[in-house]
């Protein structure tokens, strides 16, 4: 069952996307660019797709688990800090330059376009690269197992 | 330059709104592209076959989308080298910051999250600076 809706859910969101044409980078780009002829269908996107989402998010704050019966597991709240604003503007330089972001890149693989291919192989090898370095930050960071010999017998 | 088109922006948010609901309603989590696959390439146990479903529904829903309308529009202007480092840096930087225009942007501001607000606040006045440099000051397309 759970397989069932995360599919289903993943075949409207690809529909949603095409649908409002955020697979379109130049669509996205005119709204990026407010300085003349500006498009602004991605604020209506976006705020259509908040509204849903929040009356979705307040009837599930009112419950321990999901109608599946599932746990809910949502990120904990955090404070704002140096990485998540260093990461949202790397994000954003990205975004600014191809008009991508990760949800519309992939749903416009099924055009097979060459370019569409190329901009998720990077952002395949980004991402990729990003979790290797945190392994081996942890890594590092991880305490020295002590020595047998120093072990208490 | 593109048209305003607000039905099937309208439309189109719905559905992505309904898409995260079902998900987060159903399964209990977050529809956050970004996240989902960051934790694909890190094979997960026991959590990796929806999130690959959930990230093959992606094209397959626009491919649905596309053969109704008559054809999907993806019209890139960078050129393949500015596609490559723009792709690095959105996968890089989505990892780093812990979610898109998805995850903080509609998942996250829609539980009122602060720091969502401000990482989308983040990502969206750099993008638009990047894209007044390359349209007005660079003179086009990179």
């Amino acid at each position: 069952m759970r397989s069932l809706f995360a599919a289903l859910s993943g075949v409207l969101f690809g529909a949603g996307l095409a649908t409002s044409q955020m697979t379109n980078p130049n669509k996205v780009l005119s709204f990026l660019d407010i300085s003349g002829g500006w498009d602004p269908s991605l604020a209506l996107v976006m705020g259509a797709a908040l509204a849903v989402s929040a009356i979705a998010y307040a009837v599930v704050w009112q419950r321990e688990t999901t109608f599946l019966g599932e746990a809910l597991d949502l990120p904990k709240p955090s404070g704002i800090d140096r990485r998540l604003l260093g990461g949202a503007t790397l994000f954003g330089i990205g975004w600014g330059l191809a008009g991508f972001c990760p949800g519309p890149a992939i749903a416009a693989l099924v055009t097979g376009a060459l370019p569409v291919v190329v901009f998720v192989g990077a952002m395949v090898v980004g991402t990729a690269s990003f979790r290797y370095a945190e392994t081996v930050r942890s890594n590092r960071n991880r305490p020295e197992p002590t020595p047998w010999r120093d072990l208490p017998c | 330059m593109t048209e305003f088109e607000p039905i099937s922006a309208l439309v189109g948010g719905l559905l992505i709104g309904l898409a995260a609901s079902l998900l987060l309603l159903a399964n209990g989590r977050l529809a956050g592209i970004s996240g989902i696959l960051g934790r694909t390439l890190a094979l997960e146990s026991g959590q990796l076959s929806w999130r690959i479903l959930f990230l093959l529904g992606l094209p397959i829903g626009a491919g649905l989308v596309g053969i109704i309308q008559g054809g999907l529009v993806t019209d890139v202007r960078a050129s393949i080298p500015t596609l490559v480092v723009a792709g690095v840096l959105v996968g890089f930087g989505t990892q780093l910051g812990n979610g898109c225009t998805s995850g903080h942007g509609i998942c996250g501001i829609s539980q009122g999250s602060r720091r969502s607000i401000a990482a989308t606040c983040t990502f969206m006045i750099t993008a638009a600076a990047v894209v007044f440099m390359v349209r007005h000051v660079l003179g086009g397309s990179v």
